[in-house]
């Protein structure tokens, strides 16, 4: 694209509009205004999604798929509307694959838990790469302890890359499940998926796609990418907490045992036997959480309005200038500088600890996460204990950064 | 906005973070218990040479953490070091009160001059979320006095 094209593009982003639409970043923080930068680890919510939450408790709240009367019909056509919404963002085939769940960490968890369980045998073999969060670890950990698998991690580059001649040799006959990262939390590396998906199929192997860090900042279609198993939350989305999105496709799902029992997962009961719900209730025990997938429809029309290719627009623009910003700190460095990547930038100072960094900021008003960012191991490979990260969303803006590099000019001036 | 700050890094501080004193390793630790903070993945090792009279010979540490872990780790080292292992836990309850209560005051015992040299830690109390920085190489040291080899501030 020309830098013409570019600036229009970003022109036509009306970003104080976007900003008026999000009631928190109009507060202050220790007398600051606030530059918010931890969207990664949780955005904000715009005021079309905390209407639309209050709105279904103030008018419109019931369980939903019981009630035989006109409020609970409408709850359920609006959580169902939601579901509907997740189908259409994704482009999954049939709204039958998308389970709602708590989070992501629920999603992987229940692959495991079903997938996993039924169908890798001893010695089979799951991959998982080194920038994985704690959520395609541990899960994957505690299936391997429990029915003898081999785990095996696929290496990065020093940039922050996979190692895709790497991943290749590590793909064997005995590979049963891929789980990798679409976007890597801690680098913001984009993950070609699309090619380990391929690899990984024609090794016959599955592919669960952690896109926590990636439905925010790109265009997911998982028909496209022909995955086998999706799975996001809500509250990176700039939907509420509590709620989450698995995809599976369907052939898998209906093969799949069910990951907890109870009410709205089964046809029928006798204290003999059960029969099954078909997708998605199948996957949906108990009442689920109605508002918040609400909330998550409100979120998805709201990022859809502005239009993703417009949002990835002005994220990079803002990724190249805090980056050019911050490379020009002294004894700052940024961890994570693969090409292809998105608008969360990990670094470290010489002078200081991120943990003394994120209280200087703070004090800012500029609020960052400092730590290890639930990917310990990546930590390890890349031999820091923590790092400080800023990611930017849809409401940032360049001053934002402009407030970071000033307030990493204050850490300087009490470590320096 | 930088007043408030310098109050917890103040220059005592900066110096022990920078260059942390006992940052080693005793031929023969009697005790030692690992301290994690898995929170924002602070971790250090504290030694201690006890001799027969309870008495703490020695007292050391190995890590990677912050300023205010590091230079709290640094004085505690100094500061334990010749006290008996009574007079070490109750200097351990003495500051962790110090750093968590808004009205902690000096009672006037022997313990003062070592609860002075402490106060400048005493910063964190205005900054709730980096109390744990302060407190976890007393845990770390309080537990390798106990016997127990590991402990987490979670």
């Amino acid at each position: 694209m020309s830098d013409v094209a570019q600036n229009a593009m970003s022109s036509s982003y009306d970003i104080d509009r976007i900003r008026a639409d999000f009631p928190i970043l109009s507060r202050e923080v220790h007398g600051k205004p606030m530059a918010f930068l931890d969207s990664a680890a949780s955005a904000q919510k715009p005021r079309q999604v905390i209407d639309a939450v209050s709105a279904v408790y103030e008018t419109e709240y019931a369980n939903v798929h019981r009630g035989a009367y006109q409020l609970s019909e409408r709850a359920t056509n609006a959580y169902e509307g939601a579901r509907d919404k997740v189908q259409t963002f994704i482009n999954a085939k049939s709204r039958g694959e998308i389970i709602f769940t708590r989070n992501a960490t629920e999603a992987i968890n229940l692959v495991a838990a079903t997938y996993g369980r039924r169908e890798l045998k001893a010695g089979d073999e799951i991959i998982i790469t080194e920038m994985e969060h704690h959520s395609n670890i541990v899960p994957w950990q505690m299936l391997r302890d429990e029915k003898d698998l081999v785990l095996k991690i696929a290496p990065i580059t020093d940039d922050g890359e996979l190692r895709m001649d790497a991943f290749e040799e590590l793909l064997t006959a005995r590979t049963k499940l891929v789980a990798v990262p679409h976007i890597s939390n801690v680098l913001g590396t984009i993950v070609p998926v699309k090619k380990i998906i391929d690899l990984a199929h024609a090794a016959g192997a599955k592919v669960l796609i952690d896109g926590c860090q990636a439905v925010m900042h790109e265009t997911v279609d998982v028909q496209a990418l022909d995955c086998d198993f999706y799975a996001f939350s809500g509250h990176k989305l700039y939907g509420p907490s509590g709620i989450g999105v698995f995809y599976g496709k369907e052939t898998l799902l209906d093969a799949m045992p069910p990951y907890m029992g109870g009410g709205d997962m089964i046809k029928t009961v006798t204290f003999e036997k059960s029969e099954w719900a078909d997708l998605p209730a199948k996957f949906e025990a108990g009442t689920p959480a109605i508002a918040q997938a609400i909330g998550l429809g409100a979120a998805i029309d709201y990022v859809s309005a502005i239009g993703l290719d417009a949002i990835a627009a002005h994220e990079r623009d803002l990724l190249n200038y805090a980056t050019q910003k911050l490379a020009a700190i002294d004894g700052l460095k940024i961890i994570g500088t693969a090409p292809n990547k998105v608008s969360v930038i990990s670094m470290t100072l010489e002078c200081a600890h991120p943990h003394d960094m994120a209280t200087i900021l703070d004090h800012s008003g500029v609020a960052i996460r400092a730590g290890h960012h639930c990917a310990q191991p990546l930590m390890d490979r890349l031999g820091l204990t923590a790092t400080a990260r800023a990611s930017f969303g849809l409401y940032n803006k360049r001053e934002d950064a402009d407030q970071l590099a000033e307030a990493l000019g204050a850490v300087q001036e009490i470590f320096g | 906005m930088l007043d408030e700050l310098r109050e917890l890094y103040q220059e005592v501080i900066l110096d022990h973070g920078k260059q942390p004193r006992n940052f080693r390793r005793p031929d023969v630790p009697s005790h030692e218990a690992a301290g994690k903070n898995p929170l924002c993945g602070d971790q250090l090792v504290v030694y201690v040479v006890v001799d027969e009279d309870d008495k703490i010979t020695d007292a050391s540490f190995l890590g990677k953490g912050c300023a205010i872990s590091m230079a709290s780790a640094s004085m505690m080292t100094e500061i334990v070091k010749g006290k008996k292992v009574a007079e070490a836990k109750a200097l351990f309850d003495g500051f962790h009160k110090m750093c968590t209560l808004d009205d902690f005051e000096m009672d006037g015992s022997d313990e003062d001059e070592d609860f002075e040299r402490l106060q400048v830690l005493s910063g964190v109390r205005q900054f709730p979320v980096r109390v744990k920085c302060a407190t976890l190489a007393w845990h770390t040291l309080d537990a390798a006095l106990d016997g127990v080899g590991e402990i987490s501030t979670e």
